[in-house]
């Protein structure tokens, strides 16, 4: 287990190294500063801006208008992903010759992957075709996570503004992410990938005869490119079914590592932005403090009980204590090459974070260390959190605290300054509430109708509880990892996918929560910063509840367990906690 | 001040641009940058024996028999072309059904020629589903308990198939990173080339 702890904190350690640098860097970039990229991309820049007839530098946007963009923007990249899934029997690069999937289930893919979600019902390798994954799926890999940056980057100006209006442009903070943020460390991570194994070609798949006589087929396709932008972004959708525990997602030690630290250092490295763009380091730490107190807890969580085995193990005779060259402790469902503390550390990041891929089969994990995703997921992805979604949620709950710690020792709330109203706070209270309700109105619908349990592989047990219960956490908090019980689309194993079809009401439901789950706090964020923007700003005075400090730290902390064990405590009971307390099987 | 019918132009140019910018262009330099640069690589890590390719180096496949090291166990007959996961949860009567199944049939096979071999030694690893199903690698405690039965069936001394697994074991990442495992397919191309089945 030492070993394991070692692993865990150096790989900490780098991504806290990082923080830093890249959190200047962003900070010039979403100021529209020169940075080192600028020679190379600075004439796309400007011929983009002519081709989208925009000028940033006169166009500056209230909070409306910058809503009504980003809307008209995502709404039009919809219709666009329905129409290129829905074609995919016309496109190019289909060596398997896959016909489009019906449209519940494109229905479902297209919310998802706008919402920087990724849940999958489909198998990418047997239902999409390269040019789908390459021109559809990995473009909206970028675009909402770009979407995402500019709405927390927008909520940054509303705070650090003087008695302003305007929020920026988001036409241009969205081509300054792309090119400065996105793309450029998409591109390298892509190669560095590719060189360790992961796929990048454009080839049919492969027929191969086995050295014992037998026949395997191996899928082929642009996997490294779409798999960087997967993780950068904090988007997880698998190339293929099984994520990047497949090899050719993910085929060792080093690209693991690798994989998770691209999830993490965009999240964790706008928390120094914040710090940076508002003048004041110490508050980008002190949230970036509480967030790793959190990651932290949970991925030691996850390893103590991944290494103790499960029920089933046990009672099945098997001895699940590390062994000489073995490690021990629940296999079941995760790969050699990452073992238990990998498998268990990049559970907790990807649960975190928003992001949603997965090395290990979820299902399988034991029921304590399958409450880690949960308890993750039940905090709203505050904990870094999905890229700009992560920070610009946990600076609601800031604003929370804020609010509900001035009530308690008879302050008026401040927040860097700003005065707290009625109307921010009532606008702070949706945004915070509206996706754990989304959660349980949607779980609660599934797991009471005929039509929802459909969709379940463990029946009625706690485990088919879990499977549900996760399925719309995981959506409405578009993180889009699974209890991969939990199905909306039957796939036979034909050519061409032929026979496939969808369950409509999961893929409906799940549609509806994803979209609403994901813009409706992007409006009452545009909306806060909008109300913020416009305020004075007062001087600290001795009065002031300081925002920097550990007090806050563990105010915040408290604010964030509070709302997340108080919407989500009795649903887990049922589901996985049930089955980490109990030796029964079911 | 912009109108909708603007904005929807503007939207409408962005997303065209994007896409061909990030949905083509990035991918394919990608891939050119990479068939150039690490062929093998982005073409599967392929292997080959006898002048023939039999696999990739990093997706695991099924043997069978007691000529040949043996995979994990796979709940997708080690496809490479439709992958799923076993989704078998931690109280399911389905998975103490497997794991006793997988024990017994691990002790049948490896026992005759590890005498000393009980239920306490088996390795994890060898008796639970892989995450992918082709799980390339099995660990080290996996490889040594199936090496009597492997030496012993070809003819070879148990110190050299040692030396083999050694051979084909891969270490952490960057030496700390994940777990070191033995690859079964090295292995067994490694057992063919010093002691071919008749």
């Amino acid at each position: 287990m030492v070993q394991g702890y070692v692993q865990i904190a150096i790989f900490f350690a780098v991504v806290v190294a990082v923080v830093k640098p890249l959190g200047i860097y962003m900070a010039k970039v979403f100021r529209g500063e020169r940075v080192f990229l600028t020679p190379v991309f600075g004439p796309a820049e400007r011929g983009t801006y002519r081709l989208l007839g925009v000028r940033p530098e006169e166009e500056g946007q209230d909070w409306k208008r910058y809503a009504k963009s980003l809307v008209v923007f995502s709404l039009l990249f919809w219709i666009l992903l329905y129409l290129i899934l829905r074609t995919q029997g016309l496109d190019p690069w289909n060596p398997r010759g896959f016909h489009a999937a019906p449209w519940d289930v494109t229905f479902n893919t297209v919310s998802s992957f706008i919402t920087n979600t990724n849940w999958q019902y489909y198998g990418g390798e047997v239902t999409l075709s390269y040019f789908t994954q390459m021109v559809g799926l990995a473009v909206q890999n970028f675009v909402s996570a770009a979407v995402g940056i500019a709405v927390l980057v927008a909520l940054i100006r509303g705070l650090a503004a003087r008695s302003r209006k305007s929020l920026g442009n988001f036409w241009q903070d969205v081509v300054r992410i792309l090119l400065y943020v996105l793309l450029p460390i998409a591109f390298v991570g892509a190669l560095v990938l590719a060189s360790q194994g992961v796929i990048q070609n454009l080839s049919g798949y492969s027929v191969i005869h086995t050295l014992s006589g037998g026949t395997q087929i191996l899928g082929q396709g642009p996997v490294a490119s779409q798999e960087a932008i997967k993780l950068l972004g904090t988007n997880g959708g698998g190339f293929f079914n099984t994520n990047s525990a497949f090899p050719f997602e993910n085929p060792s030690g080093f690209t693991n590592v690798v994989e998770m630290f691209l999830i993490l250092i965009v999240p964790a490295s706008l928390t120094y932005t914040y710090g940076r763009m508002i003048g004041s380091q110490r508050q980008g730490w002190a949230i970036f403090s509480a967030m790793a107190v959190l990651l932290i807890a949970g991925t030691v969580v996850a390893f103590v009980a991944e290494q103790h085995g499960t029920p089933a193990q046990h009672l099945a005779g098997l001895h699940t204590q590390a062994l000489e060259g073995s490690t021990g402790g629940n296999m079941e469902g995760k790969e050699q090459r990452f073992g238990i503390a990998s498998s268990a550390l990049f559970t907790a990041v990807t649960t975190a974070t928003s992001t949603g891929a997965v090395n290990n089969a979820f299902e399988s994990l034991t029921g304590i260390g399958g409450a880690v995703p949960f308890a993750n997921l039940g905090f709203s992805e505050v904990i870094f959190g999905g890229v700009g979604s992560g920070l610009y949620s946990m600076l609601l709950y800031a604003i929370l605290a804020v609010f509900i710690g001035g009530l308690m020792v008879g302050r008026t709330p401040e927040y860097l300054g700003k005065k707290i109203g009625a109307r921010e706070i009532k606008l702070v209270a949706l945004g915070v509430l509206v996706t754990p309700l989304t959660v349980l109105l949607a779980a609660g619908l599934a797991a009471a109708t005929p039509a929802g349990t459909r969709s379940l592989a463990a029946g009625f047990t706690p485990q088919g509880f879990s499977e549900t219960l996760y399925a719309y956490l995981s959506q409405a908090n578009n993180n889009g990892s699974a209890w991969a019980g939990y199905t909306g689309f039957i796939q036979p194993h034909s050519p061409g996918n032929a026979g496939a079809y969808g369950i409509t009401f999961a893929n409906l439901l799940g549609g509806l929560v994803l979209v609403s789950a994901r813009f409706l706090p992007i409006l009452f964020v545009l909306a806060v910063a909008g109300a913020l923007a416009g305020k004075k700003v007062s001087p600290a005075g001795l009065g002031t509840m300081r925002t920097d400090n550990p007090t806050f730290v563990f105010l915040l902390l408290g604010i964030v367990i509070l709302v997340g064990a108080l919407t989500f405590f009795p649903a887990i009971l049922l589901g996985p906690v049930v089955q980490g307390l109990s030796t029964r099987l079911f | 001040m912009r109108g909708l019918g603007k904005e929807l132009r503007t939207g409408a140019i962005a997303a065209v641009a994007i896409t061909l910018a990030l949905g083509l262009l990035y991918p394919l330099v990608v891939t050119g940058i990479s068939q150039v640069l690490f062929p093998g690589a982005a073409n599967g890590s392929k292997v080959s024996f006898d002048g023939r390719v039999v696999g990739s180096r990093l997706i695991g496949q099924e043997f069978k028999g007691k000529a040949y090291f043996h995979s994990r166990p796979s709940a997708t007959e080690y496809s490479g072309d439709a992958t799923f996961f076993a989704n078998v949860g931690p109280n399911s009567k389905e998975g103490r059904e497997d794991v006793r199944e997988n024990l017994a049939a691990y002790l049948k096979l490896n026992k005759p020629y590890d005498r000393s071999l009980t239920k306490a030694d088996v390795p994890v690893d060898a008796v639970t589903h892989s995450a992918s199903g082709v799980d390339p690698q099995i660990s080290a405690a996996n490889a040594r308990i199936q090496a009597h039965r492997v030496a012993a069936v070809r003819g070879l001394p148990p110190a050299e198939v040692e030396a083999l697994i050694a051979a084909a074991t891969e270490g952490r990442g960057l030496g700390v990173f994940g777990e070191p495992g033995v690859n079964v397919l090295k292995l067994n191309i490694a057992l063919e080339e010093a002691a071919p089945l008749q």
